[in-house]
Formats: structure tokens, sequence, C-alpha cells
């Protein structure tokens, strides 16, 4: 099956500037494709640049901060290109978005159907009543069963799962090519997380979305994305398969994330944990930027960063273990 | 120490630290313009378990399970409804607050939040002597070694001594509650979802530290946690809460490969796993958890039980002893 690349960034850089004229480079050369009907993740932690690239590609980034350099082809159009009249017709119908946080993404004084239905009216230029039951449908089909009372509720109503449903309601009432979901399921329980997950997946199915996953968690790497990019420090350090990544991880801050993470499978006695911490964005130190971390760092990685360079088909590492 | 003389530490005596009898804390609701109470929130409901000398207790459950609330009531932070706390086989339940400070120094509590359990108007070196101010005599020159100590412990440099809980990362926050926490030389410390506000690396970090200070000080915990592969990490035994009682209870290795109780089985089998080659097979729960303040009758589960029958919904199940040290509450169990 040939895939088509639906959304390309290259080269992207989006740096906010501080005050006494600092520079922070959240996000700093990032290059990455997504193909339609796949489901991508950017996997990292706090502070390594994942939320704000996929904030970038909806062009949601205020001041201070700028997206310096780069290109965001988006079915071929450089959105970085287009102006926020441009952005607001692709933002909600061609682009969806669920957020790690129901509550603040949604309205507290409009109900769960008047939400639904302005994306619905002001997108597909429909009626109030075909509106009405285009919104009903989709509640159903992420999983409401009694949908048009939860239509007169308000957000404060639902449960955070509940909530979470109802976003991912508003963000496919469009039929977007592509759905960017930043930690959707990190606020909640685990029993809710695969319920949402599992929809999640099941909606992407139905419409062949393509799903960009932003997450700090590996398992639901590991169960839900196709292909993985792992970020630190703004940049990627290794890109690959999701079974690439599990079965053969190559960057020494991707092993040291595995190693970290305490497992239903594995029985260890200590956990392998990275010292120190992720540097702030506006310190980054010289050369690469888990040299300070590193347990393989040599020379070299102190004076000068690391390409990220293709160890083998589909695998691209940034370290000079693998020059 | 390694896990295996650990094990039989813990087996050959039978050394209770902590129990808890039958404990029972219930919120009234208050409603209507006199304010007269309506209801109970039953957050913990008549809870039963024994905490071994030495061992790490792990407590998992969802949001809502109740399990915050067993923690902070066995600490007498919140008062019981009912029910008995015994620390060292002694009744603390009914004790008054100066009868209570004697017990204080052996118990101490980590919260989640770092950022919200210190005053960001004290520093370091302020917050650690605190406990020592109340309890102890120590003068200033001994409670300023005793901080640097600490510090050094928990993995901070002395000389951080003197600033303030913003200079700090999530992580090092929680190394100063958990240097605050040690100050008495506790023996029991409740720790309270201590690393769920943490990166995965800085996570791995705090948990290293704590099972080290646990060898050091012989030390015993509570673990509370919703995250159930740190739960497995760190415990000896396990228990599952679901809508303010205990589903399931054992050793670690059975409740892992053995669990029983429908809830535990699901709760397991939605945990996501890194496992590529092996997938699980998910059991997706439906619905949430019900409110607490109007529970489902019989077995507060079985609204949501893949295996509920007709008993579920008339008769509560009882903790019952399948295996040894392994108890289940549920009806599919009883003889």
């Amino acid at each position: 099956m040939t895939q088509k690349t639906l959304l390309d960034v290259k080269g992207l850089k989006t740096y906010f500037y501080l005050e006494g004229k600092r520079v922070a480079k959240a996000v700093d050369g990032v290059n990455f494709s997504v193909n339609s009907g796949e489901t991508v993740a950017l996997v990292g932690e706090s502070g390594s640049g994942k939320s704000i690239t996929s904030l970038s590609i909806m062009k949601l980034i205020g001041k201070p901060g700028k997206i310096e350099e780069g290109q965001i082809l988006f079915d071929g159009k450089d959105l970085v290109n287009f102006t926020d009249k441009q952005m607001t017709q692709v933002r909600g119908r061609e682009i969806g978005m669920i957020f790690q946080e129901p509550m603040t993404a949604l309205n507290p004084v409009f109900t769960i159907g008047n939400q639904i239905t302005e994306t619905l009216i002001r997108h597909k230029k429909v009626s109030k009543a075909e509106a009405d039951k285009k919104a009903i449908d989709l509640l159903k089909l992420v999983g409401f069963p009694r949908a048009e009372e939860t239509m007169k509720e308000y957000p404060h109503q639902l449960s955070g799962g509940m909530r979470q449903r109802a976003m991912i309601a508003i963000a496919i009432s469009c039929d977007p090519k592509l759905l960017i979901a930043d930690e959707p399921t990190t606020a909640l329980d685990v029993t809710i997380q695969a319920q949402i997950l599992d929809i999640m997946d099941a909606m992407k199915k139905k419409f062949n979305m393509a799903v960009l996953l932003i997450t700090h968690d590996l398992g639901v790497v590991a169960e839900y994305a196709d292909r993985v990019m792992v970020m630190y420090g703004g940049q990627i350090v290794e890109q690959t398969t999701v079974e690439n990544l599990f079965l053969n991880p190559k960057h020494p801050y991707t092993n040291g994330l595995l190693e970290s993470l305490p497992s239903l499978e594995k029985e260890v006695d200590r956990l392998g944990a990275i010292k120190g911490m992720v540097p702030a964005a506006h310190e980054f130190p010289a050369g690469c930027r888990f040299s300070d971390r590193c347990p393989h760092v040599m020379d070299k990685c102190r004076a000068a960063n690391p390409e990220l360079v293709t160890v083998e088909s589909g695998h691209n590492v940034r370290c000079y273990l693998y020059e | 120490m390694s896990v295996i003389e650990k094990e039989l530490k813990i087996e050959t005596k039978n050394d209770f630290i902590v129990e808890a009898k039958n404990l029972k804390k219930y919120f009234p609701i208050k409603g209507g313009v006199l304010k007269r109470t309506v209801g109970h929130v039953k957050a913990v409901d008549d809870i039963t378990l024994s905490i071994i000398r030495g061992e790490t207790l792990g407590v998992v459950g969802e949001s809502g399970s109740g399990k915050s609330t067993l923690g902070r009531v066995i600490l007498r932070l919140m008062e019981p409804t009912e029910g008995q706390i015994l620390f060292e086989n002694e009744d603390i339940s009914r004790l008054s607050n100066r009868q209570l400070r004697p017990f204080r120094k052996d118990m101490q509590i980590v919260f989640q939040d770092p950022f919200a359990s210190l005053n960001p108007k004290m520093n370091v070196q302020e917050l650690i002597e605190e406990p020592l101010l109340v309890q102890t005599s120590l003068n200033k020159n001994e409670r300023r070694e005793k901080a640097i100590s600490l510090l050094e412990k928990v993995g901070l440099r002395p000389d951080s001594r003197l600033k303030y809980p913003h200079e700090f990362s999530g992580g090092q926050r929680q190394r100063i509650s958990i240097a605050r926490a040690l100050a008495l030389n506790p023996k029991f410390i409740i720790c309270d979802e201590p690393v769920s506000a943490l990166d995965v690396s800085i996570q791995a970090q705090v948990l290293n530290l704590m099972a080290d200070l646990q060898d050091e000080f012989n030390l015993t915990y509570l673990f509370i946690a919703h995250d159930l592969s740190v739960v497995k990490h760190i415990s000896d035994r396990v228990a599952v809460m679901y809508l303010g009682r205990i589903a399931e209870i054992a050793p670690k290795k059975n409740l892992y490969e053995t669990p029983l109780h429908p809830y535990t089985e699901a709760l397991l089998s939605a945990v996501p796993s890194t496992d590529v080659l092996n997938k699980r097979e998910k059991i997706i729960l439906k619905g949430d958890l019900p409110s607490p303040s109007n529970p489902p009758s019989g077995c507060a589960f079985r609204t949501r039980c893949p295996k509920a029958h007709e008993r579920c919904a008339l008769e509560r199940p009882e903790l019952i002893n399948v295996s040894e040290g392994h108890y289940v509450a549920c009806h599919l169990y009883e003889q």
C-alpha cells in the first residue's frame, strides 16, 4: 500500500525570546512526516519541546515565541505562510485537536451540544437541525449511550473521561485528515485511559485519519503508534518504527528512558535512572544536549552537537556512537 | 538487602507496625437551607489491614477510590468516623492531639505535590529543622548539622540549604520533602503518590532513593499510587481499593501474576505495555467509577464487572482468604 505524505515538517525552529536577550530554543530543527492513516508518536519528558512542536503545527505559538524557520507542509501547502484567517479554515476542520486537560479545553458556560454544533455550523455550513443530528451521532460514536441528554449538559456535569470523549467528538466532527492529540490520557485513570485510546484508535480506522500523538508515556506509544520520534532538548534524538524503538533502541537517552521505566513484565532490583535533569531551553550544554547526563559521553560530544544520521533504513539517531 | 532476603525477613515475623481495624471515614453531604446532612460520601468504608514492620505495602486504586483518605486517617490527619488504628499495638484512634504528639515523630508523610506541600516562604534549612524544633531539644548548630546530613542523604548539595523551594525542580523538591520526613528518624512513612508528578527519568531516581533509605533506616512504607507498574516495583504486598473498600490484597507476586478480582484483572490489563512482541489482551471496562455518595448495592464493582451475576447486586462480598496472604472480596471465590 503506498501511503501519501500528509504532513511534512522540515527544519522547524520555534524560539522564545526571554528577558535579557536570552533565547529559548524550544524546538530547534525538527524534521518529520506523517502519512495518511498512520499514528506517529512524539515522546519526551517535560521541556523536550514536544508540545511546542504540536502547537507550532497549529500555529498557536504566541508571543514571546515565534516560528523562526522551517516549513510545515500540510497536504502540500506550507502552513507557515498562512495568515490567521486562513488558519481558522485549517484548525478544527482539516486538523483536529485534543488536549490534555479537557476541563480547560471545553468552555464551561456552553453545553456540550453547543460546542460540537458550533464547529459543524462554522466549518460545514449546515443548519442547526442538521448539526444537532450529526452531533448526537458523534456522541453515540464515542460512547455516550444517552447522547440526546448529554447534548444539554455542561462540561462540569461530566467526568474526566466523558469530557475527553466529548473533546474527541468535537475534534473529529469535521472529518479532519489529521488529529493532533497532546497527552490525551495523562489526566485520566488507567481503565478510562484504555477506553479513550480504544475510541481514538477506532475513530482513526473508521475515518482513515492520521494521528500525531504527543505523550510522555512509552507504554501508550508501544500500544498505539506505528512510528515514533523521541525528543530531547528541542530536537529529535531517535526516529524509527515502534518495534525498532523497543527492541533495538540506539540513543543513550532512549535506553535510559526504557531502563528507568518500571514495568509489569520485568522485575528489577533497581531502576536504571538517568542522572541529572532535563536542561532548560535557554541553557542547553554546548555540543550534544544530552552530554551532561549521558553515560557514554566522549570529548567530541561536548564540542559539537551530532547530526541525526540514518543507521539503518528508517532508523535515525542523533549520536556520535553511530557515526 | 536483596528481594529474597527481604521476603524471608518479612515472612518469618509477623510484627505489625500499623493495624487498621474496621476503619471508616464518612464525609457528610449537607443540603437544603438548614444544611442538614442528607447523605454520606463513604471514602473509607470498613477497611481492615495490617502493615508489617519493614515492608512496603502498596495501595492502588483510581481517583475516588479512597486511597489518599485511608492514608490520612491512619496518620490521624483526618478523624476516623469509626474503627481503630493501632500503632505498635497502641490504639491511637481516640488520642487527643497532645497525647498523639510522641507518636507523631514515628510516622511521617510525603505528599504528591511538592509545590503545595513545602512552604514557599521558608528556605530548605527552615523546612527541615521545623520538625526538629517541635520535637527535639537540639541547638542551632546541631540542627544545622542534621539538616546538612539529611540533604546529603537525599542527594542534594549541602549549600542548597539556604535556597527556597521555587529554586528547585520537581524532583529536587520531592527530595526536600523526603529529607523533611526523615528528620525525626520515623519508623513509618506514608508516601501519597510521591512520584506521579515527576518525569520518568526523575521518577526512577526518587524511587531508587526511597528504596535505599528504606534499607538504611529500616523504614516501613505505605505507598499510595495509581500507577500499577510503580507500585509493583516498590512494594512487597499490594492492596487494590475500589470505592472505599479493599477488593484484593496479596503479596506482590500473587497479585500481579494471578490476580483474582475481576477489577484487578481489568486494571492490570489496561496498563499500556512496552512489550511490543506480546500484547496483552485488554479488558475494557464500561463507564466510570460510580459516585461514592451513592454506591451500587451489593458489590460496588458490579456495574462495571464483566463477570457480575445476580448475587452481586444483593450481597456485599467480604474479604476472604484464598491462599497464603491472598485475600479477595468477590462472590466468585466463595464456596
